[in-house]
């Protein structure tokens, strides 16, 4: 790898809260080069905080704090929110959970695909119409003219997670994160959608986080997985050696899963014994 | 005995028509699944025999008691549905309590303070929940408490839509070893839907595979573990399940 695309040293979120402050994402400390890395955990683990911490979306009251949290060289703590609005989606961009309430009801998927793009580039409106057309056309929408006409009420959720992606990598970005992108689909659109990222990071040497509660889906698809609970990092590994894991918690997460040729009676559980009565 | 016998079912939603042609005969105390991807009409099937898509012909039998058109008060009693999404199914302005308690008042049922207790016993969730809102509670005690309203009015069919493929893997193992427990404990019958394979394997005895509104094929569960089944759609299913198993 060459120049790392994001290095993050003690990363935290926190938010008040009449008991004091809480601290959701708890001394985070990664970096990024033009890979694929995988982030997973369960609901409250603080993986999409992390998520959104990079792109510096998290809403006041809440705050980010770091030793260190640097992307391409940009000391992103110290960037305005100005600033922040030509990095996101340019650099940074962030492909959402559900397509369904991230797209624009009232506009046509072409007109919110060239949005993203005039956002940044000052472009002919011919050479937009193409550059739409071409980018709906690489994310594997058959007729790309007549969808672009389309309101994402009329298009399936698979159809509409692809224009979510088209509309994020229409200018470029240097990094995707991708929170959750195919947990709204089901199994066969999953695979389509997540292979059509695959190719598209590849194809353009961009770096990817892909955050995910899927640990088969993450190791099938990242180089290297990062495992978090209760807002911190408890393991990292390489995606191919996730069998090997050596945390509790990673072993728990992975014989939770049910197998195609299951045996067990019953699925081992991660203890939650505080709230479930005995 | 023949808990749920579906025979030539074609369902329509207006004009369209979404199955057609289904037959299944599900015994007691068995576990069926039904699989196949968004738009194979499986979801549809369920609602159809919950009453929540009554346009229907051919005949559906629950219990050798032909189900009608309308709301069946009867049927009801033997054939609670539980639904995919706990942060949809649940009224959010209704105490756990109140959710319990509503289908007991509905049929007329006594001892309603004694059967929300036994319930949330059953279902694994501490007596401190009762009287809370479904936002005080996490995903996974959402659908313990949906599962916990299909149960109160003792049905012996439960139709369960994805009950957990809005939940975490961690949460997803606790809800299906409930399921699997509750079936043992109480006899219970299940037709579920699903598009998770392993989920089937884990839960059920048998399993039809949909497409375009038809069945394609039914087997057995262990077939489907042995990566044996027949028809070329169901092995393409089954293929996607295993490149994901990574």
């Amino acid at each position: 790898m060459n120049t790392p695309l994001l290095e993050i040293e003690n990363l935290r979120v926190s938010f008040p809260t009449h008991k004091g402050a809480i601290d959701v994402v708890r001394g985070v400390s990664f970096t990024l080069g033009r890979e694929r890395l995988g982030i997973v955990g369960e609901s409250g683990s603080g993986k999409s905080m992390t998520g959104r911490a990079i792109l510096k979306l998290i809403r006041a009251p809440g705050t980010i704090r770091a030793d260190t949290f640097r992307f391409d060289g940009i000391d992103l703590l110290s960037q305005s929110e100005r600033a922040m609005r030509n990095i996101r989606g340019a650099r940074i961009s962030m492909v959402m959970q559900d397509p369904k309430f991230s797209l624009n009801p009232v506009m046509t998927v072409g007109e919110q695909i060239a949005e993203a793009l005039q956002t940044h580039q000052r472009l002919p409106r011919r050479e937009t119409r193409q550059r739409v057309l071409a980018m709906l056309d690489a994310v594997r929408i058959d007729d790309p003219e007549r969808v672009a006409s389309l309101y994402p009420h009329e298009i399936s959720g698979g159809m509409g997670q692809r224009v979510m992606i088209a509309m994020m990598l229409i200018p470029e970005p240097d990094l995707l994160i991708a929170d959750e992108p195919t947990s709204a689909l089901d199994v066969s659109v999953q695979a389509q959608v997540l292979d059509i990222i695959d190719e598209q990071v590849k194809r353009k040497g961009m770096g990817l986080i892909f955050i995910s509660h899927d640990l088969n889906l993450v190791s099938s698809y990242c180089d290297r997985i990062l495992v978090m609970n209760t807002g911190k990092i408890v393991e990292e590994c390489k995606a191919g050696e996730l069998r090997n894991a050596v945390h509790p918690y990673t072993r728990g997460l992975i014989a939770a899963i049910p197998r195609l040729d299951e045996t067990r009676d019953e699925l081992p559980v991660l203890d939650r014994s505080a709230w479930v009565a005995q | 005995m023949i808990a749920l016998s579906l025979t030539d079912l074609d369902i329509s939603y207006g004009e369209t028509q979404i199955t057609h042609g289904i037959s299944l005969d599900i015994a007691e105390g068995e576990s069926f699944a039904l699989v196949g991807e968004s738009g194979s009409g499986k979801s549809t099937v369920l609602k159809a025999i919950a009453g929540l898509a009554p346009q229907w012909t051919g005949s559906m039998t629950a219990f050798g008691q032909p189900r009608s058109h309308g709301i069946d008060q009867h049927f009801a009693r033997h054939c609670q549905m539980v639904f995919q999404d706990p942060y949809g199914s649940l009224h959010p302005r209704k105490t756990v309590d109140a959710i319990l308690s509503e289908p007991l008042a509905i049929h007329g049922i006594g001892n309603q303070n004694g059967r929300v207790e036994d319930i949330l016993m059953a279902v694994g969730l501490d007596r401190k929940f009762r009287f809370r809102y479904p936002h005080q509670l996490s995903g996974g005690q959402r659908q313990r408490v949906a599962i916990a309203r299909a149960l109160m009015l003792e049905p012996k069919l439960l139709l369960l839509d994805e009950p957990t493929s809005a939940l975490d893997v961690s949460v997803q193992a606790e809800i299906l070893n409930l399921l699997k427990r509750l079936r043992r404990e109480q006899n219970l019958t299940f037709l579920m839907v699903t598009h998770n394979l392993p989920v089937v394997s884990f839960l059920c005895d048998r399993l039809a595979v949909m497409r375009h509104g038809r069945i394609v094929e039914i087997a057995d569960v262990t077939e489907l573990k042995r990566g044996a089944l027949k028809q070329t759609y169901s092995r393409e299913l089954m293929d996607i399940s295993v490149a994901h198993a990574g």
